[in-house]
C-alpha cells in the first residue's frame, strides 16, 4: 500500500473516529494516546511498511511492535482497514470473546508480533526479532512504538544500550512523545529531556519530528530504513488526544473513556 | 436461598483511605508509586502529604529499591502499583533490597486476580501470592473487605518486617463491619462437619453463598477465610481437617503456589484429607467484564458447590483412586502407587 500524504490523512482521521467509537463503546480504554499515536499508524501501515494482509505470516513482513499496548484502539483500526480483519468488529473491543482483547494478544491475533501490556518489553522483543531476521538474511525491518512515559521504564534503557552498540540497522523506534503519562504530564513526574540525546548518546541515528505532520512523518519513517550501521530512533512531537479539543494536552483523559455524549461531541470535531 | 451481601468499597478503596490516616499519626510513614497513584489509591496520601509522597514514574523496579532504601533508614515506605508490575518487574528488588536484608517495607498491590476485567491478561495478576509467599520472611495477605483490609493495612504499619498485602479493583461484598485480623490466624465464618471451605479476597462472599446452598442440600460446610497466607494458621487447617475431613480451597489465584497449594501442602504435612481446588487453572484469562470472567474462569459460589460435592464424595471413599493401566509396572513394591491428578 502507498497513499498520497492525503490519503493518509484521511486514514489518520478514520483511526481516530474509530478509537473514539470503540473506547465509548467499551466504556474503558486509553483515548489520549489512541488519539496521539494515530498519524504515524496511518503511515507506517498505509505506506511504510512491507506487509501483507493477505498474507499475514510472510517471511518478508516488516515486523510492528506496539509496546504502548494501551494504544491498540487505533492499532486494531488500522489493521482492520488495512485488512487483517473486518473493521465490523471493531466495536467489540473489550469484550468477552472479542479478538480485540484490551491490550494485543497474540494468542487471539496472531498477526500482532507481541503481547504487550506491560509496558517496557517491547524494544527487547523487537531486537531478538531484528536479530532473527539478519540470521535469516532478511531485509525486513522492526518498528517499535514505544510511550514517553514507558521510556521511564530501565528496560528501554537496557535495550537502548544494546540495539546501538550492536549497530541494529534494520530496526525503527518511535516514541510518541506525548508529554503526558497515566497520573499527570512527564515533566511533572519524570522528565525525559534530552530523549533525543539519551538515544544518540547510545549511538541511536535520531530524528525529532512534529509527529501530526503526515509529510514530514512519512520522511522520517522513510529516512529511517536507509540508516546504515545504527539503529534509528524517531522521536514524534504529539499532542495526547490530538485531534479532540477537550482531551488534547489533558492528563484526565490517559485511561477514561468518554460518555456517549462526550464521543458525540469528539467525532462531530472528527468530522462526522 | 443463598444470602445476600451489599456491596462496599473496593479494598484498594479502604488501603487509600487507612494510608492517610496512618500519615497523620504516624510521620515515619512514607509512600512509594510507580505512576498508577489513581488506580492504587495512594494519591490520596500524596495530595495530602506531598513531602513523604514519591511518585517515581513507570519503573517499578527502581520503585522498590527505593522503598528499600527508605525502610533502612527507618521509614515505615508503602509501596505501590498493579500486582503484576509490582511483583513481577519489581521482583529481584523485593528479593534482594526487602526480603533478604529483612528491610520493613510494606508491599501494598492493587488490581489482583482477573476481576480486574476488561485490561485483560497483561493486567490481570494471578502469580503474584505464589511469588511473595516463595519471598523468606514476607508476611502474605489477601483481604476479603474493607473492613478486613484497613484493619490488615494498620497491622502492617504496627508489624516490623516485611509485609504484602494484595488489594483488588471492583467493588466487594461487604463480610465484616469491623474486627481483628491477626497475621498467622485463619476466621472462622460458618462451623460445618461435612467439609471445610477456606477462601479469601473476593471468594469468601462467594463460599458463605456456597455454604449456603450446601446447606439446603443437607451439607454442612465449615467457612473459614484465610485471609493470611504465609504464616498459614496450620492450627485451624488441621482441626478443620479432623473434623471435617475435606476441602475445598477457593482463590482468585493460579492454581499453584497459592492459598490452595499451602493448605494442600499443610494437609499432607499434618492432617491428610481429600482437596478441590477453585482457583484460575493453569491458563491466562482474557477481556471482559469481572463477572463474566469470574462465571467463565470458574470463580464463583456454584463452583464451589460443585467441588464441595466433589469432594464429600471423595471422602471416606477412596481417596487414592486406581492407578492407570500400567502404571504398577513401572512403580517398585515399596513406591507408592501414582495418584490420579
Ligand atoms: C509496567 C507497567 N506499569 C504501569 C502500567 C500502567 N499504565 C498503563 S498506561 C500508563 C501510562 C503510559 O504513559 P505513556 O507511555 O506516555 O503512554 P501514552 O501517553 O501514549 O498513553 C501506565 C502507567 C503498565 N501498563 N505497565
Ligand atoms: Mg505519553
Amino acid at each position: 500500500m502507498s497513499l498520497t500524504i492525503d490519503e493518509l490523512k484521511a486514514k489518520a482521521l478514520q483511526i481516530r473516529r474509530d478509537a473514539i467509537g470503540m473506547i465509548a463503546a467499551a466504556g474503558s480504554g486509553h483515548p489520549g494516546g489512541s488519539l496521539s499515536e494515530a498519524d504515524l499508524l496511518a503511515a507506517l501501515w498505509f505506506r511504510v511498511m512491507k506487509h501483507d494482509p493477505k498474507n499475514p505470516q510472510w517471511a518478508g513482513r516488516d515486523r510492528f511492535i506496539l509496546s504502548k499496548g494501551h494504544g491498540c484502539p487505533s492499532l486494531y483500526s488500522a489493521m482492520a482497514h488495512a485488512g487483517y480483519f473486518d473493521p465490523a468488529i471493531l466495536p467489540t473491543l473489550r469484550k468477552l470473546g472479542s479478538p480485540l482483547q484490551g491490550h494485543p494478544d497474540r494468542r487471539f491475533i496472531p498477526a500482532l508480533e507481541a503481547s504487550t501490556g506491560s509496558l517496557g518489553n517491547g524494544l527487547s522483543i523487537g531486537i531478538g526479532i531484528a536479530h532473527a531476521l539478519k540470521l535469516d538474511r532478511s531485509d525486513a525491518r522492526v518498528w517499535v512504538m514505544l510511550g514517553d512515559g514507558e521510556c521511564q521504564e530501565g528496560q528501554v534503557w537496557e535495550a537502548s544500550m544494546y540495539a546501538g552498540a550492536h549497530r541494529m540497522e534494520n530496526l525503527t523506534a518511535i516514541v510518541d512523545y506525548n508529554k503526558k503519562q497515566l497520573d499527570d504530564m512527564v515533566k511533572h513526574i519524570l522528565p525525559l529531556d534530552p530523549l533525543g540525546g539519551k538515544f544518540a548518546a547510545m549511538n541511536w541515528h535520531v530524528l525529532e519530528i512534529d509527529g501530526h505532520n503526515m509529510a514530514m512523518v512519512v520522511e522520517a519513517l522513510e529516512e529511517s530504513r536507509k540508516v546504515k550501521g545504527r539503529p534509528v530512533a524517531v522521536i514524534a512531537h504529539t499532542i495526547t488526544g490530538k485531534g479532540v479539543s477537550f482531551m488534547e494536552n489533558d492528563p484526565k483523559w490517559h485511561g477514561v473513556a468518554p460518555t456517549k455524549e462526550e464521543a458525540t461531541r469528539a467525532l462531530a470535531e472528527l468530522g462526522v | 436461598m443463598v444470602r445476600e451481601f451489599t456491596l462496599g468499597p473496593a479494598t484498594r478503596e479502604a488501603y487509600g483511605a487507612t494510608l492517610v490516616e496512618l500519615g497523620k499519626t504516624n510521620p515515619n510513614v512514607v509512600v512509594v508509586d510507580a505512576d498508577l497513584s489513581k488506580s492504587t489509591y495512594t494519591a490520596k496520601f500524596g495530595k495530602e502529604f506531598p513531602d513523604r509522597f514519591f511518585n517515581v514514574g513507570i519503573a517499578e523496579a527502581n520503585m522498590v529499591g527505593i522503598a528499600g532504601g527508605l525502610a533502612h533508614s527507618g521509614k515505615i515506605p508503602f509501596c505501590s502499583s498493579f500486582a503484576c508490575f509490582l511483583v513481577n518487574k519489581g521482583y529481584d528488588q523485593l528479593r534482594i533490597a526487602v526480603a533478604y536484608p529483612r528491610e520493613n517495607v510494606k508491599v501494598v498491590s492493587s488490581h489482583g486476580g482477573i476481576s480486574i476485567g476488561e485490561d485483560g491478561p497483561s493486567q490481570q495478576s494471578i502469580e503474584d501470592v505464589a511469588l511473595m509467599c516463595t519471598l523468606p520472611g514476607f508476611v502474605v495477605c489477601v483481604p476479603a473487605d474493607e473492613a478486613q483490609a484497613k484493619d490488615l493495612v494498620r497491622r502492617a504499619a504496627a508489624h516490623q518486617g516485611p509485609v504484602y498485602l494484595r488489594t483488588g479493583r471492583p467493588k466487594v461484598a461487604k463480610v465484616y463491619d469491623g474486627g481483628e485480623f491477626p497475621f498467622g490466624k485463619m476466621r472462622q465464618l460458618e462451623e460445618g462437619t461435612d467439609l471445610t471451605i477456606v477462601a479469601n479476597g473476593l471468594m469468601v462472599a462467594e463460599a458463605l453463598k456456597a455454604h449456603d446452598a450446601l446447606k439446603e442440600e443437607g451439607i454442612t460446610a465449615r467457612v473459614l477465610d484465610g485471609y493470611c497466607v504465609k504464616p498459614l494458621d496450620a492450627e485451624a487447617v488441621t482441626r478443620a481437617s479432623l473434623e471435617t475431613g475435606a476441602f475445598v480451597v477457593a482463590e482468585e489465584h493460579s492454581r499453584f503456589g497459592g492459598l490452595g497449594s499451602v493448605v494442600a501442602q499443610c494437609l499432607a504435612q499434618h492432617a491428610p484429607a481429600p482437596i478441590e481446588q477453585v482457583c484460575v487453572e493453569d491458563t491466562y484469562a482474557e477481556s471482559g467484564s469481572p463477572q463474566q470472567l469470574l462465571e467463565k474462569y470458574g470463580l464463583t459460589w456454584t463452583h464451589i458447590v460443585t467441588a464441595a460435592k466433589r469432594v464429600v464424595q471423595r471422602k471416606g471413599g477412596p481417596t487414592r483412586r486406581e492407578p492407570p493401566a500400567g502404571a504398577a509396572d513401572k512403580a517398585t513394591e515399596s513406591e507408592p502407587h501414582p495418584f490420579e491428578v
